[in-house]
């Protein structure tokens, strides 16, 4: 049996050379990303801005009656509610933010979600509630506390990590990448308006997990070849590890692909977000891990002596200390 | 790298056996068929969102503990003073920012005074719970210590939790988790329920049952401007009573408090055999007490309040000596029922706010796992294939490791009892997509290796030792982000977590160690001039 073999033997791109382009557009992009997220604002969900969020289904209609629904809420005087089809054809999600001022008032949420249930119940006989959520404005202050405390600690400690067992400048390179991996899945999810709630923030910590992958992959590489190649200059040495395991990048991104792809068509409505922001991850952690965590070590002075053993480079300053006196 | 004692094969299959046993109680379990009574059962518990059921999150107000430990301080200081022979006659009490102050008329008593609130400030804890300070020769000064406030939350939280945990039984439900979470939080979780708000109106009941002396010099207009007399207190009537927008000035201390019942049951009032009504039950001690008040204010009127809201304001008629009382209002045979539970259980030490509340229906749970469970079929058979086209005979190593690392997954998850949620099945996906990560660093590492001329034997031994680096450094990254997942999140995205974290283990053992003793097998048996990799 002949086997598939997506990236042919004799593949030689040369990645490096679009370098600087690359980093440009991809810093833009950033940029572009925060600008988003700062003017247009993340369309959090109740888990982040606090409110609730009603599903029902409505058993005997073809169609769920989603203007009616709308209009029946807002007649309760709680703002405009934003009702939209979740799911099935006749189910509804019904999203009501907390009222202004009602910050303070814990059990606000939780008591216009009770109304609001109870009124529907009457109003629409086929009504079936299916789910609720309601978070005061005071829990959900705590979970965007933790949200961001949880990414910026994961995206140190890995980078950590990586510095421990490669360089610093490995760990700043990989510290860069997962901010730009970071960054542009936010900026989609401002850009979008997609709901931003606590599982898009799990979604956001498995893609600073899993866009490493790639980036260790590429390192390790680098590191095995400047012990073997003491004289290849640095840019050409890069484009070597990353075409030779340019197999293993494509594969392992196809894979987690392939596996996702049906959760986000097939799979239950609430894991759309979820699975939808992991996928997007991956893409721009694929690319990063080419294009942002390897070029980096050029501009970081990374070089042959990186991995020469301490004791040696220390000998040799010794060695140089001496001559000058 | 290929050598493969028989020690070593046991243990690796015996590893796997294990933990791939563990998951069949709950694969059976999903499939309908029932699992033999004597063998051991640990199944995998389904997180609310996935069996239906709603998770309650209470939240008290420390200051109002405070302000109910100042109360009772009060109560005991004028008890204490009013019952010392000969009688210490006080004065000038306030409760005003966060201290209990009051003057001595005699300032000769002082001495007396202090003996005797010493022994009131003693709490249960071996630290000092109040501070004591005389001004100005007979001002007492009473100030709870930061230890002492602490120690009040802590022990009217423990006894929250026990009154919700009464509630909720009382309620019926099956198997409930109730939980202390921080210094002021309960959890509540209750599994398969089909009314929320019921079980929420009953947690938030306060169920404070008080009964005060009607203040018979109060003027009605004044206490329509809500007035009171000194030592007095306004309280308004509950909705839905006949008197609704009315209120009623009762003497704020001497009454009694609910906590000294022992029984309420709902009913109906034997008079009309209709009216919905509240029979309570007093201990001894309340027995006594209420046979006193009512002997001695027969005729007069006194209010029967609850969590603030006056209920009714009957007459005493005749001294009620029995412990026995009747409570009607306008009561629904619901809400007599709820109220009954509620004051058995006892009264909530402090409020409790509903600050968040997730529910999801049986249906919609049922629903996902039939969904997330073709997602992951299609998704592993698209691995799988992908798997087999691209590296053959090590891709079919490759999925084989693969169905053992669900196995196991689920297998370890059953045995360490942790709890799948929705999230959770996304994070199987996710794993079944990673997991064979560390097949497609060691396959092409192989690959390579061969193109560089080496011969089986050590190309295959190579790809698995140069793969081993990075297949361990990627997982340890993707560890440190699943454990501050853990720690991070709440609830269903923990399920997550926990989900990714041991697939990680899993992965690293199937798809290394077991795809590594399957190829020296073969290896050894077959020995292959060259490899169709």
């Amino acid at each position: 049996m002949k086997l598939l073999k997506l990236v042919p033997d004799d593949t030689n791109i040369r990645f490096l050379r679009w370098r600087v382009p690359f980093y440009v557009v991809s810093c833009l992009l950033i940029a572009a990303s925060w600008a988003l997220v700062l003017t247009k604002g993340l369309n959090y969900g109740v888990d982040f801005a606090g409110g609730l969020e009603v599903r029902a289904t409505f058993e005997q209609s073809e169609q769920a009656p989603v203007s009616e629904v709308r209009a029946q809420v807002e007649t309760l005087g709680f703002g405009s509610p934003v009702v939209q089809r979740f799911g099935e054809d006749n189910q509804v999600s019904i999203r009501v933010r907390l009222p202004e001022g009602a910050e303070g008032d814990k059990e606000a949420a939780d008591r216009i979600a009770e109304t609001i249930t109870a009124n529907l119940a009457d109003n629409f006989s086929d009504f079936r509630l299916d789910g609720r959520d309601s978070v005061s404005g005071k829990v959900s202050g705590e979970f965007r506390n933790d949200a961001v405390l949880a990414l910026l600690a994961a995206m140190l400690a890995v980078a950590l990590y990586i510095w421990i067992r490669f360089e610093w400048q490995f760990g700043v390179g990989a510290l860069f990448a997962l901010f730009h991996d970071v960054s542009l899945t936010l900026g989609m999810f401002a850009l979008f308006q997609l709901e931003f709630s606590l599982q898009i923030i799990a979604a956001i910590l498995a893609i600073i997990g899993y866009s490493l992958n790639d980036t260790i992959v590429v390192y390790d590489r680098i590191r095995e070849n400047l012990k073997k190649f003491r004289k290849m200059p640095l840019p050409e040495l890069l484009d070597l590890s990353v075409n030779e395991t340019l197999a293993r990048t494509v594969m392992t991104s196809l894979t987690l692909a392939v596996a996702l792809i049906p959760l986000l068509f097939f799979g239950p409505a609430s894991l759309f977000g979820l699975t939808a922001a992991i996928f997007l991850g991956l893409v721009v952690g694929t690319y990063s891990s080419v294009y942002m965590a390897a070029p980096m070590l050029i501009w970081l002075g990374v070089d042959s002596n990186s991995f020469v053993p301490e004791e040696t480079v220390a000998d040799k300053q010794e060695a140089a200390a001496r001559r000058l006196s | 790298m290929l050598e493969f004692p028989t020690w070593k094969k046991i243990w690796l299959w015996g590893i796997t056996l294990a933990a791939a046993i563990a998951a069949l109680p709950s694969i059976f379990a999903t499939a309908g068929v029932d699992w033999p009574d004597i063998l051991p059962e640990p199944t995998v518990n389904l997180g609310l969102d996935l069996a239906g059921g709603s998770h309650i999150l209470l939240e008290a107000e420390p200051s109002q503990v405070a302000a109910q430990r100042l109360e009772n301080m009060e109560e005991a200081v004028r008890t204490a003073m009013r019952q010392a022979e000969p009688r210490i006659r006080i004065g000038d009490v306030s409760t005003q920012g966060d201290q209990l102050s009051f003057m001595l008329d005699d300032g000769s008593q002082v001495d007396r005074a202090r003996e005797l609130i010493l022994p009131l400030m003693n709490g249960t804890s071996l630290q000092r719970e109040w501070d004591l300070q005389v001004v100005d020769g007979q001002r007492f000064i009473l100030t709870p210590t930061e230890a002492g406030l602490d120690n009040a939350v802590t022990s009217a939280m423990d006894s929250a939790t026990e009154v919700v945990r009464k509630r909720i039984d009382g309620l019926g439900t099956r198997e409930p988790t109730i939980i202390r979470q921080g210094d002021t939080r309960i959890v509540v979780q209750v599994p398969g329920l089909q009314d929320p708000d019921e079980l929420k109106e009953l947690l938030g009941k306060t169920a404070k049952l008080e009964f005060k002396l009607v203040d018979q010099r109060a003027l009605p207009a004044d206490v329509a401007q809500g007035i009171a007399n000194p030592g007095s207190q306004i309280f308004p009537y509950q909705a839905g009573t006949p008197q609704e927008g009315l209120s009623e000035a009762v003497i704020r201390l001497g009454g009694i408090q609910g906590d000294s019942l022992i029984g309420a049951q709902s009913g109906v009032d034997p008079q009309d055999n209709r009216t919905p009504v509240v029979n309570i039950q007093f201990d001894s001690q309340g027995t006594e007490r209420f046979a006193k008040l009512s002997t001695e204010n027969v005729g007069q009127r006194f209010a029967i309040i609850l969590d603030g809201e006056v209920i009714s304001a009957p007459f005493f008629r005749e001294p009620i000596l029995g412990g026995q009382a009747q409570i009607s209002g306008s009561f629904t045979t619901e809400s007599a029922y709820a109220l009954a539970i509620a004051l058995q259980s006892g009264a909530l030490p402090v409020d409790l706010a509903v600050v968040e509340e997730r529910t999801v229906g049986p249906d919609l749970g049922a629903d996902s796992i039939r969904k997330g469970m073709i997602a992951m079929l299609i998704g592993s058979i698209a691995v799988i294939v992908l798997m087999i086209v691209t590296y053959g005979r090590f891709g079919v190593y490759a999925t084989l490791a693969l169905g053992l690392n669900v196995l196991m997954i689920l297998g370890i998850m059953a045995a360490l009892n942790t709890t799948l949620t929705l999230p959770g099945i996304a994070g199987f996906v996710l794993t079944i997509g990673a997991a064979v990560d560390a097949n497609v660093l060691i396959n092409e590492r192989i690959r390579e290796e061969r193109k560089r001329g080496r011969r089986v034997f050590a190309a295959v031994e190579n790809g698995y030792k140069e793969a081993t680096r990075a297949i361990y450094d990627a997982n340890i990254t993707n560890f440190i982000a699943g454990v501050l997942l853990f720690l991070f999140g709440s609830g269903p995205v923990r399920g997550f977590a926990v989900v990714l974290v041991i697939g990680l283990f899993t992965s690293v053992f199937t798809a290394v160690a077991l795809t590594r003793m399957w190829v020296a097998g073969w290896l050894r048996k077959t020995r292959p001039q060259d490899i169709n990799l």
